[in-house]
């Protein structure tokens, strides 16, 4: 598995010079390294062209990106670019949005997921997803895991097996495993977050979103977070919204960069897809000069 | 008055304007806070002097005849409201019956799963708000109506009493459920389906349970109401005097507001002192509703 060399290097620094941003850029980019394939080889979902309303707001224009099994995807770009309305549209999350409307094909396995005979509800047993702020259940830590699989139907001979598990796999079982019966609410907010993550394991699901999962977070608990990251890369395919940089580029395979274009006659800005590459390409020799702008400080 | 002079008067006095002691000595500000101050007391010592009087004047009859006696025309001062209490806790626990699970229903369409674009959801929301203005002499009427279609003859029973209060507070338990139900945070509603629940685990197994609180304060306050409420009850032509228990649905019933209705228009002085006695028991009534509703409230907070 691979590790960053130091949890608090990585985290400190927003604001340092451009120089050394792409120093440390560099030394980053040598610890999550691992041999990738230019395109994801299996992919595990491929968006075609997708486009997403808000009414008659095009929110999102011709997006066409294909997530590779277990990797971590990120998509970057400044506010409002539509990088969450995509990754909603992922596990159908954006039907509960009134008025949002969607073209374009997503496949999940070579499915449709916006096909007429797909339930969006096993969509979201497959594709699970952690949000930006931290939502626990207003229930006791233990059944804020056990909720996921009874409502699934899910045939579960040890609950308390699976609970332990799906608290392992999110790293938070040493420090919940004496008050299990406690409310969720007593955590703090990098452990709330850790055990929405194992909520969303306890699914089983395939394909986990993430939201902007640390942007509520402190630093180490953001380094925590990043470290999970790499770990469920093992199990799962990740692809991850976020705003920080730093973290696309020390936690992520691939990296999708979007920005937002301002339409001529109404003023409306559209988010599109600009660049989509590994996320080394993205960070040390953009192909494409918004790109570029972006990722040093430039713009956005 | 330069801007130091304001930030030394305020040093000392840093909670202001919750404690009322303002430093603010201009004129118009303390005409204000004696107005303030007025409004406040004139309800309040309105309140207690109204309390106090009755209590007062019906201090002579509280012994366990008032309890536990019926009505009686040979000795009015042993006259008891048993019929009127126990018909007043039969007329409450239909009403909740009928009401809660109507309203509870209601509301979690209107607020979950109801589409807003649809006119006729428009339509319901429209009429909700009208229903809430009704006067309650009309859900009276109503309930006779509704009585008389199921074929009952009578209609001075715990049913058509509790058909009318449950018209009555219906519109009370919708709102206040939906307030309810709208200040779960989406959050966790999205959590749920994110996990791959139906919108009905959802709506069932975390928005429900969350809303308890609230729903179980608006359930309570809207009981509150119903049970003072004559108006609609007479119009069912309910009886002032009953000399059994109630022991069904079906069973003619009498009310306590109805007993004090029909007992303050007695001349007789004993009359009177009993009316005002019962009046403390309805209090007393009303009191031990509302404490329940903040022994639930809290009960379930503590899960959270």
């Amino acid at each position: 598995m691979a590790k960053r060399p130091s949890t608090m290097t990585s985290s400190e620094t927003f604001s340092g010079s451009l120089n050394g941003f792409m120093d440390r850029m560099s030394d980053v980019q040598t610890a999550v390294d691992r041999p990738l394939p230019e395109q994801p080889a299996a992919p595990i979902m491929e968006t075609k062209n997708l486009n997403v309303f808000y009414e008659d707001f095009h929110a999102v224009h011709d997006v066409n990106l294909t997530f590779g099994k277990h990797e971590i995807t990120a998509l970057i770009g400044p506010s409002g670019c539509g990088k969450s309305t995509v990754l909603r549209c992922l596990n159908r999350m954006n039907d509960l949005v009134s008025g949002a409307r969607v073209e374009g094909q997503v496949a999940y396995h070579d499915i449709d997921i916006y096909g007429p005979k797909v339930d969006p509800i096993q969509v979201r047993r497959h594709i699970g997803m952690v949000f930006q702020k931290p939502n626990p259940f207003p229930k006791s830590i233990y059944d804020n895991i056990a909720y996921g699989p009874r409502v699934n139907g899910m045939k579960v001979d040890d609950m308390d097996g699976l609970v332990e598990q799906a608290l392992n796999g999110a790293a938070l079982w040493d420090e919940v495993k004496d008050k299990l019966k406690q409310s969720a609410y007593g955590l703090s907010g990098g452990q709330q977050q850790r055990l929405c993550i194992a909520r969303t394991i306890a699914t089983q699901p395939d394909v986990i979103l993430m939201d902007e999962p640390c942007s509520a977070l402190d630093p180490i608990a953001t380094s925590r977070i990043e470290d999970l990251m790499t770990q469920l890369r093992e199990t799962y395919t990740i692809i991850i919204v976020t705003h920080n940089m730093q973290q696309a580029a020390r936690v992520s395979d691939r990296t999708a960069f979007f920005t937002a274009k301002a339409d001529e006659t109404t003023g409306n800005r559209t988010g599109l897809l600009v660049e989509y590459d590994l996320t080394k390409q993205i960070f040390n020799r953009p192909n494409d000069e918004r790109t570029e702008a972006y990722i040093s400080g430039r713009f956005g | 008055m330069n801007s130091s002079t304001l930030v030394a008067e305020r040093d000392d006095t840093t909670p202001a304007i919750a404690t009322g002691k303002s430093r603010d000595r201009e004129p118009m500000s303390l005409v204000f806070l004696g107005a303030l101050w007025f409004s406040l007391f004139f309800g309040v010592v309105v309140l207690i002097v109204l309390i106090l009087d009755t209590a007062v004047s019906g201090a002579g009859r509280f012994d366990s005849d008032l309890i536990t006696r019926y009505d009686s025309t040979l000795f009015p001062e042993r006259t008891g409201f048993r019929a009127g209490i126990l018909g007043t806790v039969w007329l409450m626990v239909t009403t909740a019956l009928l009401a809660v699970p109507l309203g509870i229903a209601a509301a979690l369409y209107l607020e979950e799963f109801a589409d807003k674009t649809k006119w006729y959801n428009r339509f319901i929301e429209v009429n909700l708000q009208n229903l809430a203005a009704v006067p309650s002499v009309v859900y009276g009427l109503l309930a006779v109506a509704v009585l008389a279609l199921i074929g009952f003859q009578r209609t001075g029973i715990v049913l058509g009493g509790a058909i009318a209060l449950s018209l009555l507070i219906l519109p009370v338990i919708i709102i206040t459920t939906r307030e309810a139900v709208r200040a779960v945070p989406n959050e966790i509603r999205f959590g749920s389906l994110a996990l791959g629940a139906t919108m009905w685990q959802t709506t069932w197994k975390q928005t429900l349970p969350s809303a308890i609180p609230g729903i179980a304060t608006g359930t309570i306050l809207g009981l509150s109401r119903a049970i003072g409420e004559a108006a609609p009850l007479l119009l069912l032509g309910i009886a002032g005097a009953v000399r059994f228990d109630p022991d069904g649905v079906t069973s003619p019933v009498t009310a306590l507001p109805i007993q004090i209705y029909s007992l303050t228009s007695q001349s007789q002085e004993a009359y009177q002192q009993a009316a005002s006695a019962a009046i403390i028991v309805l209090l007393v009534m009303v009191l031990a509703l509302n404490a329940l509703a903040i022994f639930i409230r809290n009960k379930f907070q503590r899960r959270w």
